[in-house]
Parts: C-alpha cells; structure tokens; sequence
C-alpha cells in the first residue's frame, strides 16, 4: 500500500482526486504542536519504605490512587493463595467489615479494585478529592489489618470456583492460557488461571499468612494524581500509612524459562466457528536502547488500526474482526503478541497471510512513510493516555513499578522522533520473524488440522 | 451490618450529594444553517481534543428484512468519502496521532476522535467528508459484511452467554420489530443488504439537520465555530427525518421464555422490567436509576448482600438501565435488567424469589438512613470521572443534545438526583413487579 500519512513536517497535502466530485478539497494539514504541558511530580520514601508520588491535576474534583505491591513467587502455591487474597481482602479489617467498607467507599464517591498479576497485587481507587484522607484511610485498613473471615473467604472460595469455571468456557482465555504455558512453561508468568482442587483446598489461614508475608511497604509504591494540593496529599499519606509496618518475607523468584518451541499448538474446541489465534515471543524491554525501534515495528505490523495485518486480514480479506499484536512488559522480560480470532473456514489462509506480514516484516525495510505514520501515532497516543487522572496514575504505576520514570516517558519522545528505518528493520528481524514466535490455534481440530498443517508444523488436537 | 468504626479516621457525616457541584464547562451553541447542532466545550487543561458526530439513528430505526442494519452501515461510514480513499481516514487520524471509532446504539450511531490539539480543522474535514458523501462501493460492502459476520461471531456465537442478555431479552419484552429484533442482525439479512440499501439509509438518516457535533478540549470556541463553519456548512441541507413512535403498550403479565446456550457451563437468568419515559417523567426515571445501584452498586448493595453474601444463590448479579449499561442512552421504550449467574440448573425460582423479596422489602420498607446519600455521592462522583477525559466529555455532551436537547443535562444531574426521595426510591421499586417484566432463562448445553 501506498498513499497519504502526511505527517506535521509536511505543508497541506495536495487535492486528491474524486471519483464522485468535481471540485476536491485538501486534507487539512496539523497545525504546530501544542507543547506538551510539563508534569511536576512531588515525592517521598515514608520511613517504612513506601515510595509515594504525587501529582497535582485539577481537571475534575477527583483523585486516582494506586497502590503497587510487589506480589511475585516463585511458591508453588503462590498463584492459587494470592488469587483468593485478592477476592477476599476488602471482606474485613480492623475498622471494617465487608459492608461497612463498600459504604464508606460509596461516601468517598469512591471505588476501590483489587487488581493481580504475576508481579504484583494493585490496589486502584478514585474518590472525590476532598475525601483524600479517608480513601487513604481505608487503604492503610486493609493493607495493615485484612482480617480475611473464615466465612467470607469460604464463600469467595466457592465463587471463585464458578468464576474460573465461566472463565475457561471462553475461547480467548483457553487460547492465552494455552500460549502461557509455551511462553513461560512452569513459570508464574505461564499459570493462567488456578486449579480448581487447589482453590477448594485453600484456606483462609493461608490467604492471612501470604498477607502477612507480603502485603508489606518495603518496596510498595502509592500513587496520587488529582485535585489535591502535593506537599498536603504527602503529609496526609505519611500520616496515614504509619501503621504499615514491615518487610515482605525472602521469596524464591524463579528465572524465566527459554519459550517451548515446536510447531502451532491446536486445541480443538469441536463445533467451534472461528479460531482463536495466538502468537507469542520475546521482546525488548523498555530499558534498551533498541525498544523506540520495536515499538514503532510493532506498531507498523499490527499494533494499531491502520498497520500493514490489520489492513489485509480485516479490512481486505475480511477474515476477522480485531486483530491485534502488542508489546508486554512484565518484570522479569517483555513479550511480543498477536490474537486475531478468525472465521474456521479462513482459518489456513488467514495463518498464511499472518507468516506473509510477519515475514515481510522480518525481511524488507518499511517505508518512510509508514514510519512517518507509526511514530506521529506513538507519540499522540502517548499524550492521550496521560491526559486523565486516571490515565496519568495508571501509566505513573506502570512505569515506576517497571524502575522508570516520568523523565524516560518525556524523552522517550525524542528517542522515537530519532528511531531509523534501518533500525525498525534490525529489530523486526530479530523479534518478529515467524521462526521466533510460537503459536497456538483453538478451534475446530477437525475442519482446520488439514488446512493448518499444509503451512505449518502442527502438534496436539 | 456496619461495624462501630468510631476508632478510624473520623469523617463528616453529613449529605455530600447535596453539596456536590459538577465541574463548570463552558459550553458554547450553535446551529448551521443546514440543520447541524454543534456544540463547544473548550477546556485548555490538556493539549487534546475529542470530536464526536452524533447521527440520530439507530438499530431501532432499521427497516424489516435488514436487522444489523445500522451497525453495518456505520461500519461503511469509514471506508472512504468523497475526497478520501479507502484506508485513508483511520489513517489520517493515526498519524495525526490519535484515535478514533464509532458505535451503534438503540437511538442514535456516533463517530468521534480524540486527537492531539494541532489536528483539530483535520478531525473536523474528516468528519465533515464522510457527512457530505460515504464513498460505499459493491467491494466495500462485501467487506464489511465479512467483517461485522466476524463481529458478531467472537462477541456472540463462539463464546458463552454471547449477546445474553441484550440481544435475548427484547424479543421477549417487546413486541414489534424496532423494540424487538435483533440489533447485531441475522447473517441472512446482512448479506441481503446492498449498496442501494446503503445509499437510501444515508439519504434517510444521515442529514446533517439529523446530527449533532460536539468538540470539546484544547480549542478557543470562536475559532472552533469559523472551522465548522467553513468545513460543515457547505454540505447541503437535507430533511430531517420523522422520528416514529416507538411507544408500546404496558404489559399484562409476566412473560417467561427459555434460550439454551451450547457453551456454557452454567444456568443464567435475565429480568427485563419496562420502565418510565426519561423524556417525559426525568424524575421518576431517575429514582428507577438510582434504585438499580441501590440493587447492585459494590458490595453494600441490596443483591449483592442477599444473594451473593448472605444466601451465596448466585456467582454474580447485576442490575442496570439501558441495553449496554449506560443508564441515559435510550429514549422511551427502554427497559431495567437483572441478570445474575449461578451454579445450580435448580435455583432458577430461588433466584427470582429473592430478587422479589429484595424489591418488596425496599417497596414496603424503603431505604436505610444514608443509603439514597451514598448511592448518589458515588454516581456523581462516576460522572466526574468521565468527563476528566476529553473525549468522553464530546460523547456525553453530543448525547444529551442528540437525546434530552440540552447538553448541560449531565452537568445538573447531580442536583437532579439531590431531588430524588426515599418515597420515590420505594415507588420505583414497587413499579418492579412480575407483571412487568420478562424472564429469559439460559439453559447451559456445556458439560451437559
């Protein structure tokens, strides 16, 4: 494909012929840049050892706050335990109980998640800014007192059980589990979802022991982004927090393992009419200097709508709906994905086009102007996500959990607007070449195995 | 009940929704002379913009023999216009670096941007192109048709409780085909639909006098109005279309119905309520809203205390206004859904019976002290958080033009739901009786 993609550096783009009109009018062209607004951040590591960060943004009368622990373990009961933890650590505390807790929060204009990862346990919540001090209250209840009752931790034990059972009826998370298992293979990073016999046998003493052991400060991180005024909102969490004592108990963090190479895993899900198409492989880190160079490949062959996948197997082809690759970054290693969900029918010719995108990818330079295109979206979006409170306090999260911080994000304009055609190619080369990917496929084994196999190495089904 | 939480950090207890002030926005009117309502809402705070273009239509409005038509057709709405090819506008939008999208609802199909302020005239042109002529071609149709096919088959067909219960409950709950029919449409009508279809629904709907515009972000509002000018206003006036009465009658009696779903593993059941006219009776739609986070709203909810905690009946429950969860985006007929999910294929009355108690109980005993307060504390609070974000704020303040005719309406809801009494929270829930309402039941054929 040719055409367009003017970026800010060109003048007006010329008048494009019609086939419908006369008279054709010119895409305007960008005016110049709004500076970015610069982001003052205020913050302090509290004597326990939380790192807390504060930005003041006053758009609406509201406050995000994120609390990062760090939650990765090697033990091999760890997913199971911490899984129930996070559905049972707002039953009960010193001050409250389940309900008195969700009342308060109602109060606060509040809503308090409890986020889980391999990496670590999140607590996320928003609330009217003037209820600073309260929300913060809550948050150091739970931290320091989650009592987890016996019988709320039974009955979210058996919803737990139902909840994962709902869950592997769906296609796309049989398919992420299954590329889990193959990316980090006995790795927490691989789990996927518990085992039903360990939820059951778990206890709610056990739940209590891993709180203990690692809802700690040393090493957690809290995040404020809203209406407040910083040095207050610092001086309301140190004060808050006081009682939140302690270090996380030593944990075993396993090395990642190599990826479990081999051919596209079929899962066969009988009647089913699409496949649930995955591939995955390693990736940069944000860290090295070669990631600005990723980013934009990744974003050139499937990261964003007008990419060179997208537009053959949706938007020439029709095979599917949404597909997509995106770049993960996780601690321990980054990862490169694709998930596109395809009808059975195109199942054979959508993989091929697939290995065709990902093989021109790793082959031929891109063209200028899809670079114009891919860095101009990298940097607007970058704007865009941080435009919110809410925005702002998740990806402050995201990289200062990841050893970032808000710095790289502002240079990391500059290292995009220097990123080389050469450079993309390099990269794409090493981490988008189909031989460094592994696949799996969840489908109707006995309509695509034949099809699939005629392009591919195939095992299972 | 609450403990005594005397001893943690103490905080006023008095009514916050009652001092509860939305953010102000400024929001500017205007009409061109070919119909357009546009709306500015400057706000300096970001460097970003958000254009959305409201188009009054929806899947209610599509004609028999071509369900799924209004969603297909916004899918074509971005496949080229007159000055640009296909491909071309995603493309225009991403390397402007920015967003964008469209969707198709019950009463009206919106398309928008979010983009960095300095491409704010480019997501105005793009816009206004595909208002003055969608380029839809025999090939482009073909396209799009496999497209939504695909749509429809990840977010329905291939996987469990798919279109459960927005797609199941109307046919139930109404009874003629634009209350009734299914929105996301059949593949035999999709495929049946043709460029002249195409050409007649654009013709029909698609008038800018059928629209609204709202920008809001990083714009001065003068200069925003001279750029619509310039790139709307020559696009030439059409008739607005009539706008039918879609008004049903009440219902009888209870209506029950069983759907069997193949995937998944465990019984559903919805409750569909009719409920008043937002247009006609705010008021009292608003008590039906507040009722149903009163239901369901987190963990001191009324049905997440009985019938999760307290019985452990169901795996999840909730209760919400609207077809997609967004209480002010339908007009008159809309409806209330209960949907909960649960273990036992045996539990389907158990279930039912409690949400009755639970309903009957706020009827006849009404709400605790505090609990109307907090409920509404926090859906002011949800409506300040959405507007933080630019492009919601062109989405909300687009909507409630398109719907209510007046923009500002979001901004008053938090005094307007200051007005709602314990008197009315119980007459909101007396109206939910069993004679009102529909009940599918979803038979599970996984592990069967």
């Amino acid at each position: 494909m040719s055409t367009t993609a003017d970026s800010s550096q060109q003048p007006a783009a010329a008048p494009r012929k019609s086939a419908r009109h006369a008279v054709t009018l010119p895409v305007p062209a960008l005016t110049a840049p709004a500076k970015p607004k610069k982001i003052t951040t205020a913050e302090r590591v509290l004597s326990s050892g939380v790192r807390v960060v504060v930005v003041r943004r006053p758009s609406v009368p509201m406050v995000e706050v994120r609390l990062r622990v760090p939650f990765l373990s090697g033990k091999s009961h760890h997913l199971t335990r911490s899984a129930l933890l996070s559905e049972t650590i707002l039953t009960g505390t010193e001050h409250f109980d389940r309900t008195s807790l969700a009342i308060e929060m109602q109060e606060l204009g509040g809503d308090l998640a409890v986020g889980l990862d391999a990496d670590r346990l999140l607590l996320s919540a928003s609330a009217l800014s003037a209820k600073l001090a309260d929300l913060l209250g809550v948050f150091a209840d739970v931290v320091s007192s989650a009592s987890y009752p016996k019988s709320e931790v039974s009955g979210e034990r058996a919803r737990l059980v139902e909840r994962i059972t709902l869950a592997r009826s769906e296609p796309g998370v049989i398919a992420n589990e299954a590329l889990g298992r193959r990316m980090a293979p006995g790795h927490p990073y691989g789990y996927g979802l518990p085992r039903i016999d360990e939820v059951q046998a778990t206890t709610a003493a056990q739940v209590r022991a891993l709180h203990h052991d690692l809802v700690r400060p040393e090493g957690a991180l809290l995040i404020i982004v809203g209406d407040v005024v910083p040095s207050r909102a610092l001086d309301i969490a140190e004060r808050s927090l006081a009682a939140w004592t302690g270090s996380a108990g030593t944990r075993k963090v396993p090395a990642l393992p190599q990826i479990e190479r081999g051919g596209l895993l079929l899962v066969d899900r009988p009647g089913s009419v699409q496949t649930s198409l995955r591939f995955g492989g390693r990736a940069l880190t944000r860290l090295d200097d070669r990631y600005p160079a990723l980013q934009l490949a990744n974003l050139a062959f499937g990261g964003m709508f007008s990419s060179r996948w997208v537009e053959n197997i949706r938007e020439d082809k029709g095979y599917t709906y949404s597909p997509r690759s995106a770049l993960d970054h996780a601690t321990l290693a980054s990862s490169f994905s694709l998930s596109a969900d395809v009808a059975t029918e195109v199942t054979g010719p959508a993989v091929l086009e697939t290995f065709y995108e990902l093989g021109r990818m790793a082959t031929l330079p891109i063209t200028e102007a899809e670079l114009a295109l891919v860095r101009q979206y990298a940097i607007g979006t970058m704007s865009l996500s941080i435009s919110t409170q809410a925005g702002l306090a998740s990806t402050l999260s995201g990289l200062l959990g990841a050893g970032l911080d808000l710095e790289w994000l502002t240079r990391h304009r500059d290292r995009l607007a220097a990123v080389t055609v050469d450079q993309v190619a390099e990269v794409a080369a090493e981490f988008l070449a189909p031989t460094s990917l592994v696949g799996v496929a969840v489908g109707d084994a006995d309509r695509i195995a034949g099809p699939l196999g005629r392009i591919v190495e195939v095992q299972g089904g | 009940m609450p403990t005594d939480k005397s001893t943690a950090t103490p905080s006023p207890r008095r009514s916050a929704a009652a001092t509860l002030r939305a953010p102000s926005f400024e929001l500017v009117h205007h009409t061109l002379g070919n119909g357009l309502r546009v709306v500015v809402a400057p706000d300096r705070s970001a460097p970003v913009v958000g254009i959305a273009v409201l188009y009054d239509v929806g899947f209610r409005s599509e004609p028999e023999g071509r369900t799924g038509f209004a969603h297909l057709f916004e899918h074509l709405m971005f496949q080229g216009s007159a000055n640009l090819d296909k491909l071309e506008h995603f493309r225009y939008v991403q390397a402007s670096g920015g967003m964008f999208n469209g969707s198709t609802h019950l009463d009206y199909t919106n398309y928008f941007e979010a983009l960095p302020s300095n491409a704010f005239e480019r997501g105005l042109f793009l816009e206004a192109d595909r208002m003055r002529s969608p380029r839809i071609t025999e090939e482009n149709l073909a396209n799009q048709i496999s497209v939504v096919k695909e749509e429809i088959r990840v977010n329905v067909l291939n996987r469990p409780y798919g279109g459960f219960p927005w797609l199941v409950l109307p046919p139930v709950l109404f009874d003629t085909f634009p209350n009734a029919h299914n929105g996301y449409g059949g593949f035999v009508d999709l495929e049946s639909a043709t460029v002249a279809d195409a050409s007649a629904f654009f013709d029909s709907y698609y008038a800018p006098a059928n629209a609204v515009l709202c920008v809001a972000g990083d714009l001065d509002a003068d200069n925003a109005l001279e750029l619509i000018e310039r790139h709307f206003a020559p696009i030439r006036r059409r008739k607005r279309p009539v706008r039918p009465d879609f008004a049903e009658p009440e219902l009888a009696a209870e209506r029950r119905a069983t759907v069997s779903d193949a995937l998944a593993p465990m019984p559903a059941v919805a409750l569909g309520y009719r409920v008043p006219d937002p247009g006609t009776d705010l008021q009292t739609y608003l008590a039906t809203l507040l009722l149903a986070e009163i239901l369901s709203d987190g963990d001191a909810s009324r049905l997440q205390r009985s019938l999760v905690q307290s019985k452990r009946l169901v795996t999840d429950i909730g209760a919400y206004l609207g077809t997609f969860g967004d209480p002010l985006e339908e007009r008159d007929p809309s409806r209330l859904n209960i949907t909960a999910h649960y273990a036992d294929p045996g539990a389907t009355d158990k279930v039912i019976a409690a949400v009755d108690a639970e309903l009957a109980r706020l009827a006849t005993d009404g709400t605790e002290p505090g609990e109307i307060d907090r409920v509404r504390t926090k859906f002011a609070a949800t409506i300040f958080r959405e507007l933080d974000q630019v492009l919601n704020r062109s989405l909300e303040f687009a909507k409630f033009q398109l719907l209510f005719g007046d923009a500002s309406l979001i901004l008053r809801l938090p005094s307007l739901l200051a007005q709602i009494t314990d008197a009315d929270i119980r007459a909101a829930a007396a109206r939910l009786v069993p004679s009102s309402r529909a009940v599918v039941e979803l038979i599970p054929g996984a592990n069967a």
